[in-house]
């Protein structure tokens, strides 16, 4: 199939950036969309142009590396599909597609569909952690762990910061990323010990890199690729509320 | 040269706690003056890097990807080995020592081994207070799985994620120590040289991947925790920033490289369906534990629907060839058996390059819902790359490189033979020999990180002055010129040919003469192509954008430079070892039933290779290895 795109070019944080079109031809349903974009870059470089700059690393929806904003969706139109698993059997023939960056004011622009997400690590930083050294802890089996809170623990887990969460609110807010790690750690006995400071030092962290509150929009969920759910924002709120009674 | 891996004597069972008593401390007064660089924040280098910082050393930790979340070992999907015996199976840290033995084919130290048995079980213990959540049983204690050959349950489990928790453990202890200030992090930062001065290695050359510029870094001792190196075969199963660059500079400032030939080519990966394609997907292998491998018996039937070929049609190839492991047979055979079938012109799907993974006597067994449970979201992500229903077909298969067993030299303390060179995880070359067994890299990784360097480091440490040599040295100011020079060059050469097409051609001589099979005819041909091919890269590749600006083409191109000389000592090494052990077959050493021929008369050593100059023959240096607690014997799986 051919298809036309529409690509967000800005060469550096300064330079005022646009959408410039490209023809994608003779694409495969079978290929990923990154794999379409390699060759779009192939011709790009072939005629001495500067090749569309983009994050991706693992290829396999699991590094949180890849983030493109497709027809206005963070990863595009497949429901849990980071933009790398993305297949282009979900296109067809002749269709357009536009293709930005992560827009979030914690995020500053590095170049065309490249941003930093330094922001994320720095809500990690504030207290994503059980405070444990390396060795002298306690055996594995010593604190039996419910199967329904480990299930849950995992699930929360299963964020791959990616900060698709970030860019599909209209508040910027980081609160689906931040809740997933509050909720994950809150509810492992290893992990509640530090859960009050916890929920406040990373909320506080959250605010202070310039990211927004949650008004409860619910577009997160929607754009996550992992499915992560909006129940650990709200578990996020409740442990927030739990840590000022204390 | 014969080498010395300063592996402790006497008794294995006690020799890692005495070795550990016997060596040099720190004084804790004094550890924040020494400052360490942790190349590489995988499992080796995250873990490395928050145990060092916790210790209180100074130490600076570098990574290409724009977090150090991201390294690869966040792919692994399966699980990681320790050896509980929570199960009541008869495991016991001999056992899981023997079997890295013999899963290696007898290529490995044995000392280094037993310590890495040994610590197994306090890595387990070490990620679940991080709040790693491990799979558990309705009674809340950790759950277990058997995994590709191993007769006993000791792998832990995150779903099919587990190299992700465990990475995010090692992350969050690594997060907790920047905000501690113990650890500075350098994220999209890549290592371009290593700065050898007296022939000590004191710092590193970088380059910001963001603003282009080129810096180097002091330290009192570098720790490269890089990964591994098999993106020279262009389409493997890592990532593709996965590269052999930081473990390649410093081989070409004296560091040797060990066994580069051992390579490992996973049995369960999504076949490659065109040419286009950038990577490919491993589906992890603890699918083997219900899918059944089968091909048609005839070859008229390959192009058929499978569910349409009747049971006495098919050939389950595995369970007729090792009864005793069947499906589980460990990985290179799993794989040499898969090239077998599609050789013999009985592979399925695209260019008849793939074996059937079967679930129809699972899902008849334990019902479509636990098959979902246990592997649901690797059942996903075939659709979504294939777009076919593996609960309803079967999957189809094939291999693909996936992990380097081989990597730089280093000795028991992790020490390479450049001082104050250490090399962690896969980068090394130390524990899995010719073969890894399933489970066990992320078992070395986070030994390396958490329990063996932060003990080695310091008797090193304890015998040099901090801070001795920094940036304003001679030597670094060379090194900066040297990386800016090659920066240089690549942009202006200017020719025909993108780099991706340059590597695509590199890693399609290399799959196909160092590949799955490999013969003394295949590797000269190698040999006589890829330095072609890289005269051909020097002359003829288009690299667009300039140096001081951020650089994807660049990038690329200074990492495909690099495996473009790697791949000749890759080969070199193959060539050379004229006996078939583990991942590297040799057809001309293989028994009448096409079973690899082990020679221990003469190739019971490591193969150590020294840089001599892009263009010249490396020199050979060996470490014989002795067996004293395992008895060397013909690997069978039958
Ligand atoms: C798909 C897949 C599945 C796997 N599944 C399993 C499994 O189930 N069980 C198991 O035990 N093993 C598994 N493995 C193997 C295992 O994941 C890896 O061997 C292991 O994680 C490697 O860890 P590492 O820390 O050595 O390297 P990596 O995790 O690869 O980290 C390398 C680090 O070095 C950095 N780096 C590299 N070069 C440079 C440079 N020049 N400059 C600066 N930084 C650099 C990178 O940024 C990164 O931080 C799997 C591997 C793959 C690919
Ligand atoms: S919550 Fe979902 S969208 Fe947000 S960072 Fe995590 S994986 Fe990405
Ligand atoms: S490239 Fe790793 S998740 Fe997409």
């Amino acid at each position: 199939m051919n298809l036309t795109l529409y690509v967000w070019r800005q060469k550096s944080p300064k330079d005022k950036g646009k959408m410039e079109q490209y023809e994608a031809k003779n694409v495969s349903p079978d290929q990923s969309f990154l794999e379409m974009l390699d060759e779009v870059n192939e011709d790009l470089i072939k005629t001495g142009r500067d090749p569309i700059a983009f994050d991706h690393d693992c290829r396999e929806g699991i590094c949180g590396m890849c983030s493109q904003v497709i027809n206005g969706q963070p990863h595009g139109p497949q429901d849990k599909t980071t933009v790398c698993q993305l297949h282009m059997r979900q296109f067809k023939d002749g269709d357009k597609i536009f293709i930005e960056p992560w827009r979030a004011r914690a995020f500053p622009l590095v170049k065309d569909l490249v941003v930093d997400r330094a922001a994320l690590d720095i809500i990690i930083q504030a207290g994503g952690y059980t405070s444990c050294h390396t060795g002298g802890v306690a055996d594995g089996n010593a604190l039996p762990i419910g199967k329904d809170a480990a299930d849950y623990a995992m699930d929360a887990a299963e964020c791959i910061g990616c900060g698709a969460c970030v860019a599909s609110c209209p508040n910027s807010s980081a609160m689906l990323f931040t809740g997933a790690k509050v909720s994950q750690l809150a509810v492992l006995p290893q992990g509640e010990v530090e859960a009050a400071r916890r929920v406040q030092d990373m909320t506080n962290a959250a605010l202070a890199s310039g990211f927004g509150n949650c008004t409860n929009h619910y577009e997160c969920e929607a754009a996550c690729p992992k499915g992560i759910s909006v129940s650990f924002i709200a578990k996020l709120n409740r442990e927030f509320l739990k840590s000022l009674a204390k | 040269m014969i080498l010395d891996g300063k592996c402790p004597t006497g008794p294995i069972e006690t020799s890692w706690d005495r070795h550990r008593f016997n060596m040099k401390l720190v004084n804790p007064a004094n550890k924040r003056k020494f400052k360490i660089i942790m190349v590489g924040t995988g499992l080796a280098g995250g873990a490395g890097a928050a145990s060092l910082g916790e210790l209180g050393y100074s130490v600076h930790a570098f990574c290409y990807q724009d977090s150090a979340r991201r390294a690869h070992s966040i792919a692994a999907q399966g699980g990681i080995n320790a050896a509980k015996n929570y199960p009541n199976d008869g495991d016991s840290i001999y056992r899981l020592f023997y079997d890295t033995i013999k899963g290696g084919d007898f290529r490995a130290r044995e000392a280094d081994v037993w310590r890495l048995a040994q610590v197994s079980n306090n890595i387990i213990d070490q990620c679940v207070a991080q709040g790693v959540p491990f799979a558990r049983d309705y009674a809340g204690y950790l759950d277990n799985r058997s995994f590709g050959g191993a007769q006993v349950s000791r792998t832990f489990y995150a779903r099919g994620q587990t190299g992700q928790q465990l990475l995010l453990g090692a992350y969050s202890a690594l997060s907790r120590q920047v905000k501690a200030g113990t650890v500075v992090m350098h994220p999209r930062t890549e290592m371009l040289d290593l700065v050898v001065v007296d022939g000590v290695a004191r710092g590193i050359t970088v380059r910001n991947l963001v603003t282009g510029e080129i810096e180097s870094h002091w330290g009192d001792a570098v720790v490269l925790a890089t990964g591994g190196y098999v993106n020279v075969f262009y389409l493997s199963t890592n990532a593709m920033g996965c590269s052999v660059t930081a473990a390649w500079k410093a081989a070409k400032k004296g560091a040797f490289f060990a066994n580069p030939c051992y390579t490992q080519i996973h049995p369960t990966c999504i076949p490659q369906h065109g040419e286009h394609q950038s990577k490919l997907t491993l589906m992890s292998e603890s699918l083997r534990n219900d899918g059944r491998c089968w091909v048609p018996k005839k070859k008229e039937d390959c192009e058929k629907n499978p569910n349409d070929i009747p049971e006495a049609d098919r050939d389950y190839y595995l369970e007729r060839k090792y009864p005793s492991f069947g499906n589980l047979a460990p990985r290179d055979i799993a794989s040499r058996a898969a090239k077998e079938q599609c050789d013999d012109d009985r592979g399925v799907g695209p260019g008849k390059r793939g074996v059937y993974l079967d679930y129809a006597s699972a899902i008849g067994r334990v019902g479509e819902d636990k098959i979902r449970e246990r592997y649901g979201n690797l059942f996903e992500m075939y659709e979504k790359i294939t777009d076919e229903n593996a609960y309803k077909v079967p999957m189809r298969i094939y291999p693909a490189p996936h992990y380097s067993m081989g990597g730089l030299w280093v000795d028991y303390n992790c020490m390479s033979n450049v001082p104050g060179l250490f090399v962690l995880g896969e980068a090394n070359f130390s524990v899995h020999g010719a073969n890894r067994l399933g489970a066990s890299a992320l078992m070395q990784g986070l030994a390396d990180g958490y329990f063996v360097i932060p003990y080695t480091i310091a008797n090193y440490l304890a015998t040099v002055t901090p801070g001795k040599i920094k940036e304003d040295h001679p030597e670094f100011k060379k090194s900066r010129e040297d990386v800016t020079k090659q920066a240089d060059k690549l942009l202006s050469i200017n020719g025909k040919k993108t780099v991706s097409e340059l590597h695509r051609e590199l890693g399609k001589v290399m799959w196909e003469n160092v590949g799955m099979a490999r013969s003394e005819k295949s590797l000269k041909e190698a040999l006589q192509r890829i330095p072609e091919l890289r005269e051909e890269f020097w002359k003829n590749v288009k690299v667009t954008g300039t140096g001081p600006e951020f650089n994807q083409q660049l990038e690329n191109a200074g990492r495909l430079a690099d495996f473009l000389e790697f791949a000749e000592v890759m080969t070199r090494d193959a060539l050379h070892r004229n006996e078939s052990c583990g991942g590297h077959f040799r057809t001309e050493f293989q028994t009448e039933d096409g079973e690899a021929m082990r020679d221990d008369e003469n190739y019971c050593y490591v193969g150590a290779w020294e840089f001599k100059g892009v263009d010249k023959e490396p020199e050979l240096h060996k470490e014989p290895l002795k067996f004293e607690n395992v008895k060397l014997a013909v690997r069978s799986y039958k």
